[in-house]
């Protein structure tokens, strides 16, 4: 076994490899995956001296036990939670160093759903299309962690400056550009969506974000022949129930997009939990959406 | 070419038909790094310029794009055989949606030449137009929990071919043996958008 490699003790209940995903090969149907909070990840990665795009760690609600098998520098940033190394316990959002063999445990997170574990020289499974991100939906990228597996490292670099980050507490709203397929939904749908509130519910995951609440009414019937689906769309299916689409989310999708969530407020909808309430805010493409619309 | 935003790193082409998402698709691929897009992704009657810097500027750009007469075809695509033996579970299903007989589903199925208009659904898996003007296929109405690699099938105006086992709705006519995605192969998709395939026997 290589020395420079973290076992897993305890997986969590969900945690995977995550870099900043494979873009470029949505035309075959393989979907960008990636990080849910990439700012998280990037700053992850700069404090323990990484390139941004280096792979990490993604863990969901209940964090991650390891063992470090060669002393290394670790820092976890996105969900707070508390951090131990050798049984103390570590500043969150700090590079700190971990002797050979230490036990490193991430705790259930305090504030938001999915906390980052950067390790200098990065997570260095074998890429998959470039990318080292597991793709939970199509199954592309190493398989989530379990008790026993070990993770190869990569050579650290030289130190990074000193440096913390500080738990940053994001505006539990969602800022929407309207379209492209507003004109699917009344004037009347469109207008209840500025300032609604959801409940996120229990069914989300890294492919979508699930909104309960008032159902969106359409007001064109049929069905939409298949498009292409961005990061971020927000999809109403028949049920009205929005889905916004995370970063595992399928290529193409039959349902109309009546918005696109703003790519600052990604991070909000990968911290969301469940049962939390987002408030939606629409600030673009209203204009177009009235042109597109003679008054009567 | 008429398109429309979405959110602020992407935007939709919008096509009339199967055919012009062909010629629009080569047309926006080979502009694509002029246009500032990382992926160009068609599906049935749109394609999809994402990873845009400036959206407004390929508005604009794209607003002025005319798809020249025979766009996509300068070239001739590849030709891809499949080699399929028809076994499929719901032939006599897709006999009875056109009304005609099983060996008629086959000589229908192996006489088209057909052209993946857009991947989707799974990696890989291919959504091919060339079905007789007017042939379409009702998906089941309970899909299957396991559809197994390699299966030939039908669903609206398509054909694909299962590239791994995954549930599915269609309507399964055959199989094959053939590898669509390989992560080994330097281009991971047998079947990609463009290309030309015919189903001949085993």
């Amino acid at each position: 076994m290589s020395e420079r490699s973290l076992e897993v003790l305890a997986p969590g209940a969900l945690t995977t490899v995550q870099d900043l995903g494979r873009p470029g090969y949505a035309h075959l149907g393989v979907t960008r995956s990636g990080a849910l909070d990439r700012p998280a990840l990037r700053l992850a990665n700069r404090l323990v001296g990484n390139a941004e795009d280096a792979a990490g760690l993604e863990t969901t609600l209940d964090g991650v036990g390891l063992r470090a098998m060669q002393s290394c520098r670790i820092a976890v940033t996105g969900a707070e939670a508390l951090v131990t190394v050798a049984g103390r316990a570590i500043a969150w959002g700090s590079a700190v160093p971990v002797p050979a063999g230490a036990e490193v445990v991430v705790g259930p997170a305090l504030r938001g759903l999915r906390s980052y574990v950067a390790v200098a020289g990065g997570i260095e499974v074998e890429a998959v299309l470039g990318s080292r991100s597991t793709d939970l939906l199509s199954g592309l990228g190493p398989p989530p962690l379990t008790a026993g597996a070990v993770l190869p490292l990569g050579l650290a670099g030289d130190a990074p400056d000193e440096g913390s980050a500080v738990p940053r507490v994001r505006d539990a709203v969602l800022h929407l550009d309207l379209g492209p397929r507003a004109d699917w939904f009344s004037a009347d749908a469109l207008a209840a969506l500025e300032g609604a509130t959801y409940e996120v519910g229990s069914a989300s995951n890294r492919i979508g974000l699930r909104l309960t609440g008032a159902p969106v009414e359409r007001e064109r019937g049929g069905e939409l022949p298949t498009e292409p689906m961005v990061l971020g769309a927000v999809q109403v299916p028949p049920s009205g129930q929005p889905v916004v689409f995370l970063a595992d989310h399928p290529t193409t999708g039959g349902y109309p997009v009546i918005g696109v969530v703003r790519e600052a407020d990604l991070p909000v909808c990968a911290q969301a939990r469940p049962g939390d309430r987002l408030t939606l805010r629409v600030v673009g493409g209203a204009a177009a959406e009235r042109d597109r619309r003679p008054r009567s | 070419m008429r398109a429309r935003p979405v959110g602020e790193h992407a935007v939709l082409v919008e096509c009339d038909d199967a055919a012009d998402v062909r010629a629009t698709y080569a047309e926006i691929r080979l502009r694509a790094s002029d246009l500032g897009a990382v992926e160009v992704v068609p599906a049935a009657r749109t394609v999809l310029l994402d990873g845009l810097v400036d959206v407004s500027a390929a508005l604009t750009a794209i607003a002025d794009l005319q798809v020249p007469a025979g766009a996509g075809q300068e070239v001739p695509a590849r030709l891809v055989e499949i080699p399929t033996r028809y076994d499929g579970e719901d032939l006599d299903e897709v006999a009875r949606q056109w009304e005609v007989s099983t060996a008629d589903v086959v000589r229908i199925h192996q006489a088209a030449t057909f052209t993946v208009l857009f991947c989707g659904f799974a990696p890989g898996f291919a959504y091919c137009t060339g079905l007789p003007d007017g042939l379409t296929v009702s998906r089941r109405p309970d899909p299957r929990p396991k559809v197994p690699a390699g299966a030939v099938a039908l669903a609206g105006e398509y054909t694909s071919v299962y590239p791994s086992a995954s549930p599915g709705g269609w309507q399964l006519i055959g199989t094959t043996g053939i590898e669509l995605w390989r992560l080994d192969a330097e281009e991971p998709a047998l079947l990609t958008p463009g290309t030309r395939i015919r189903f001949v026997d085993e």
